[in-house]
């Protein structure tokens, strides 16, 4: 029998922190840990034009206690500043920008530090990058010099910092998250709807046993008994009994139906209910759980890549190579070891729990063996196995971005791939590409005010056929209206977007983009593209 | 009409504020674009704006930030209900609210606080609820934004709004743009009432989460939660530590957590924490800034295009946009076509399967639960008779005998009932009852003797 396991530390009775208190909501989401990492990042934003997105940005950031954030901007508080910028006000009119935006944000949330730069008119924004400061995160917002755009990404890629550029204008937007590196991460959170993991197929002897000792009998139980049963406990039986009759366990779509309509058969219809709950799990479990996972691609692409030598000796790829080598001796991930809730007693359903659970920690000592067998693994924590076994089906790389990809060419490729696709689109009841306001918006990078024909001819340089593609002439149209102008609505909601990326960057949770998304304010519609 | 009154001390001279503070909302105000209507007039949408009145609904998480972003897309005259009090943990993401208006109307702190940063726009708080106010009232609005995070409210103003319509007033149709938020995703919608698929017809989009058994909480409890749910429907029930029950009173969860924690102990199940325990009695949904501000300025941006005109909005065709940030970024923007058996907007009866066997009462109840009613205290016409009211007390108590009686006995199979619920608005929404299985006409008083195998758990 497996041993009964109880919590051996039994949580402390004491009410939330004040801080727990404040950041409740957002800790269901992240977590203390999260948390943490917010609190120790510093966030450059290099801020220009209308000067609007990235303000919005960093009060989703100051709101969650982002420990630091500084504002590099050189321009004075216009008019128009006040009719789109909701962190200046009229005592604002003729200062410097960042130093007011800095004070109206940094009010929302006391914990936070706010910086601003310039400081004075000697300092120029280029001297934020002479090494004295450090940055977690920077973010810069269109338009902007070459010069300076060519010095913020170098510094980037030369720090291992990532950098956001942004860029907003009338009802159109994207930005582009260049990662220094490869990003690869543990704690994805995926659907609980998805992580069930129940091995039915290849059930361990003390699971075998369990199960079997709960379903011996079956017909003689009594009717509560036999009501109470966790479907777990009868799939296995039905399972044992298919193969009998068959040779083999019902593998294609037309023998799982069968042995669904099997398993339904089994339920006693003398009941008050004329019928058991505990059945009615079971037969909607079986397409789900009654098959192999196979390795998901996600999950192929972190074995098959192989690290540099800087990358080699980080905590997840001398992981990652232990849980490769657990998967190549026994054709399955180590057993994530959660059981969804089910109709049982609750001593049953605790037993069952236990049973995944030392399953789940037998297969995480075997990786951490194998880690602890690594010349660099003897420092790597238990519990960072442990987590990394659990979420093993769902951990996620993100390959990072060389501005190289970016080329001319590339965009060429990708543009012709995107208007190929337009052409099925209305057979395939899809959407159209955004591409063409990624085109016409990045062509104003470097001169807002561009009119529709400059922006064309700007984009003829890497797509020649720019000028007769309608959705082309429309989208540097609709650009060219703007005059280089924000539009409060859509920065607020890039805004959003980016800083929800942020986060996830920041926390190593959920999955950031890859590693361009397009918002179009007219259609209601985004796109990720990975250019 | 209402008077906004004026505070003492304010001065009301309106200085006109210089053209040049909206250089970026007249970019697209004064220049068409290539998807904009070919007879626009940036005249006529300029005075249509200038004379608009919106009403925006919730001043939470949502509703600041629509404030913010409808104030700052031109409009003047706004109006914001909300009955709430601002509380420490709204403090993470509502941004018009610092720690010493803890305690005040989020209605009045948002709209002074708004008001005080854009000038030139006027907002009147409400601090009550939606309920408090009588079609006249939502007449004299152009267009409801709604941030909220109750279905009840939503579904109060979605009925109010759709009764609202008379084809003979095209002024009578408002616009109805609602949006709402869970942790990284979220949902922004536009209906045109009785044009286009309301909030009614869409209600299954949203079913409320499981209830589980009382059995299972009172005898196999096998999650914490389960623990949980059973201090706070059983325990605290029977042992009634202090007279009502605050959710916001630490020493009520406190206690609640205590007997969870106990419970969860006595079967061996673990993961009873303070804030899981806080967590299912508030039914607390994670909330962030950066989620609200996305959802809110979708609505904004709707909100605006329906105004001015300058471009093509949600509506007649996509009216609702999905958006979730867990795994990369995914929006699915699509067209919710209208039921003709919604209860609320449509003119057919919408088929019920019912078991008549089931005593009324136990009708009413299943009606709370199903996810295309979700009716928590419904009172029941059917075509000759009044079959239960919950109000007044005098008919509650004259048709109260028909709870214990089978549905069978008081309606025929494929007969239209009418049920209303008071906190859903003035609508009667229309099921007709098709029975699932035959009628066994068993008097009352033999029930249960039947069958003589016990009853369930």
């Amino acid at each position: 029998m497996t041993e009964v396991i109880t919590d051996p530390t039994p949580p402390i009775l004491h009410g939330p922190s004040d801080k727990e208190k404040k950041y409740d909501r957002q800790l269901r989401l992240w977590a203390a840990s999260g948390q943490q990492a917010l609190e120790d990042a510093h966030i450059l934003l290099i801020n220009s034009g209308s000067g609007t997105v990235g303000v919005e940005t960093l009060k989703n950031l100051v709101l969650p206690g982002i420990g630091k954030f500084t504002i590099a901007d050189e321009n004075t508080v216009g008019q128009a500043d006040l009719g789109v910028n909701f962190f200046l006000d009229e005592d604002c009119l003729g200062k410097l920008r960042s130093e007011c935006c800095v004070r109206l944000l940094q009010e929302l949330n006391p914990d936070v530090q706010g910086n601003w730069f310039p400081k004075n008119k000697n300092e120029t924004i280029e001297q934020l990058f002479d090494g004295t400061m450090q940055f977690t995160m920077i973010l810069y917002t269109a338009p902007i010099t070459r010069a300076r755009m060519e010095l913020v990404l170098k510094y980037g890629q030369q720090r291992n910092v990532p950098v956001i550029s942004i860029h907003s204008a009338g009802f159109y937007s994207y930005f582009h998250i260049n990662l220094p590196g490869n990003f690869p991460i543990v704690d994805t959170h995926p659907d609980s709807t998805a992580t069930t993991d129940l091995r039915l197929l290849t059930p361990w002897k003390e699971l075998s046993h369990f199960a079997a000792s709960l379903t011996d009998n079956i017909q003689s139980l009594s009717a509560h008994e036999h009501g109470h049963i966790p479907y777990v406990a009868l799939l296995l039986h039905y399972l044992a009994k298919w193969k009998e009759e068959h040779g083999t366990l019902p593998s294609t779509y037309k023998e799982k139906t069968a042995f669904r309509s099997r398993v339904a058969s089994g339920a006693r219809t003398d009941t008050p209910e004329g019928g058991e709950e505990n059945f009615d799990e079971a037969v909607a479990a079986v397409l789900k759980t009654i098959s192999s996972p196979g390795l998901p691609s996600s999950v192929r692409e972190v074995f098959d890549y192989t690290p540099n030598k800087m990358e080699s000796t980080a905590s997840f790829w001398i992981i990652a190579d232990a849980i490769k080598q657990f998967y190549n001796k026994h054709n399955t991930l180590p057993l994530p070891g959660s059981v969804p809730d089910m109709k049982a007693q609750s001593t049953v359903y605790v037993q069952l729990q236990n049973i995944y659970k030392a399953k789940a920690r037998q297969d995480a000592a075997e990786v951490l063996k194998t880690v602890r067998s690594h010349p660099r693994g003897k420092d790597i924590n238990s519990a960072e196995v442990e987590s990394f076994c659990k979420n093993a089906a769902f951990i996620k790389l993100i390959r990072g971005s060389k501005s190289s990809e970016a080329s001319p060419t590339n965009i060429k490729v990708l543009a012709e791939r995107e208007f190929e696709n337009d052409a099925n689109a209305p057979m395939m009841a899809m959407p159209l590409s955004l591409f063409p306001i990624y085109l016409s918006l990045s062509a104003t990078t470097f001169y807002p005010t561009s009119d529709a024909s400059d922006i064309i001819g700007t984009i003829k340089n890497v797509f020649p056929d720019a000028a007769s593609t309608p959705r082309v002439v429309e989208a540097a149209e609709e650009v060219a209206r703007a005059n280089g102008g924000e539009l409060h609505n859509i920065s607020a909601l890039t805004g959003g977007m980016v800083a929800q990326e942020v986060i996830k960057i920041i926390t190593k949770q959920y999955i950031p983009i890859d590693n361009t998304c397009i918002f179009d304010g007219i259609t209601s519609r985004t796109q990720v593209l990975r250019i | 009409m209402s008077q906004p009154v004026m505070v003492s001390g304010t001065i009301s001279a309106q200085v006109p504020l210089p053209e040049e503070r909206w250089t970026y909302l007249n970019n697209v105000l004064q220049h068409p674009g290539p998807f904009t209507e070919p007879d626009y007039d940036a005249n006529e949408v300029a005075d249509r704006m200038s004379k608009m009145k919106l009403l925006v609904i919730g001043a939470g998480g949502l509703g600041c930030e629509i404030l913010k972003n409808l104030a700052l897309s031109g409009f003047k005259d706004i109006h914001v209900i909300d009955m709430d009090t601002i509380d420490v943990s709204n403090l993470n993401r509502q941004f018009l609210f610092r720690h010493s208006d803890v305690g005040k109307s989020k209605a009045e702190v948002a709209a002074r606080f708004v008001e005080k940063r854009v000038k030139g726009v006027k907002i009147t708080p409400h601090n009550c609820k939606i309920q408090d106010f009588d079609d006249d009232f939502y007449m004299q609005f152009q267009m409801v934004v709604c941030g909220l995070d109750s279905i009840e409210a939503r579904r109060w103003i979605n009925s109010t709004l759709v009764n609202l319509v008379d084809e003979e007033n095209p002024e009578s149709l408002k616009p109805l743009i609602d949006g709402g938020t869970e942790g990284f995703k979220g949902q922004s919608r536009v209906v045109f009432p009785t044009m286009t698929s309301c909030i009614e017809c869409q209600l299954d989009m949203h079913a409320p989460r499981a209830a589980v058994p009382l059995c299972t909480l009172a005898t196999i409890p096998r999650q914490p939660e389960h623990c949980i749910e059973w201090a706070h429907i059983i325990a605290w029930e029977q042992e009634k530590p202090f007279p009502k029950l605050d959710n916001d009173d630490p020493e009520h969860i406190t206690w609640l957590y205590k007997k969870a924690l106990t419970r969860a102990g006595e079967f061996n199940i673990t993961g009873v924490t303070y804030s899981l325990t806080q967590g299912v009695v508030k039914n607390i949904i994670p909330a962030i800034a950066s989620t609200n501000a996305i959802i809110a300025a979708s609505c904004c941006n709707e909100a605006f295009k329906i105004a001015t005109s300058t471009n093509p909005s949600l509506g007649l065709e996509e009216n609702y946009m999905m958006y979730s940030g867990n795994d990369s970024i995914y929006t699915y923007t699509f067209k919710h076509e209208k039921k003709a058996d919604c209860p609320v907007c449509g003119n057919l009866a919408r088929d019920l399967d019912v078991d008549p066997n089931l005593t009324l009462d136990e009708f009413i109840q299943s009606l709370a639960v199903r996810p295309e009613a979700q009716l928590k205290k419904p009172s029941i016409r059917s075509e000759a008779k009044t079959l239960y009211m919950q109000s007044p007390e005098s008919l509650r108590l004259k048709t109260a005998a028909n709870l214990e009686k089978k549905l069978g006995g008081l309606v025929v199979d494929g007969e239209e009932v009418g049920v209303s619920d008071p906190s859903l608005g003035a609508v009667d929404f229309k099921y007709k009852l098709k029975f699932s299985k035959s009628f066994a006409a068993t008097p009352v008083a033999t029930r249960g003797s039947t069958t003589g195998n016990g009853t369930a758990a």
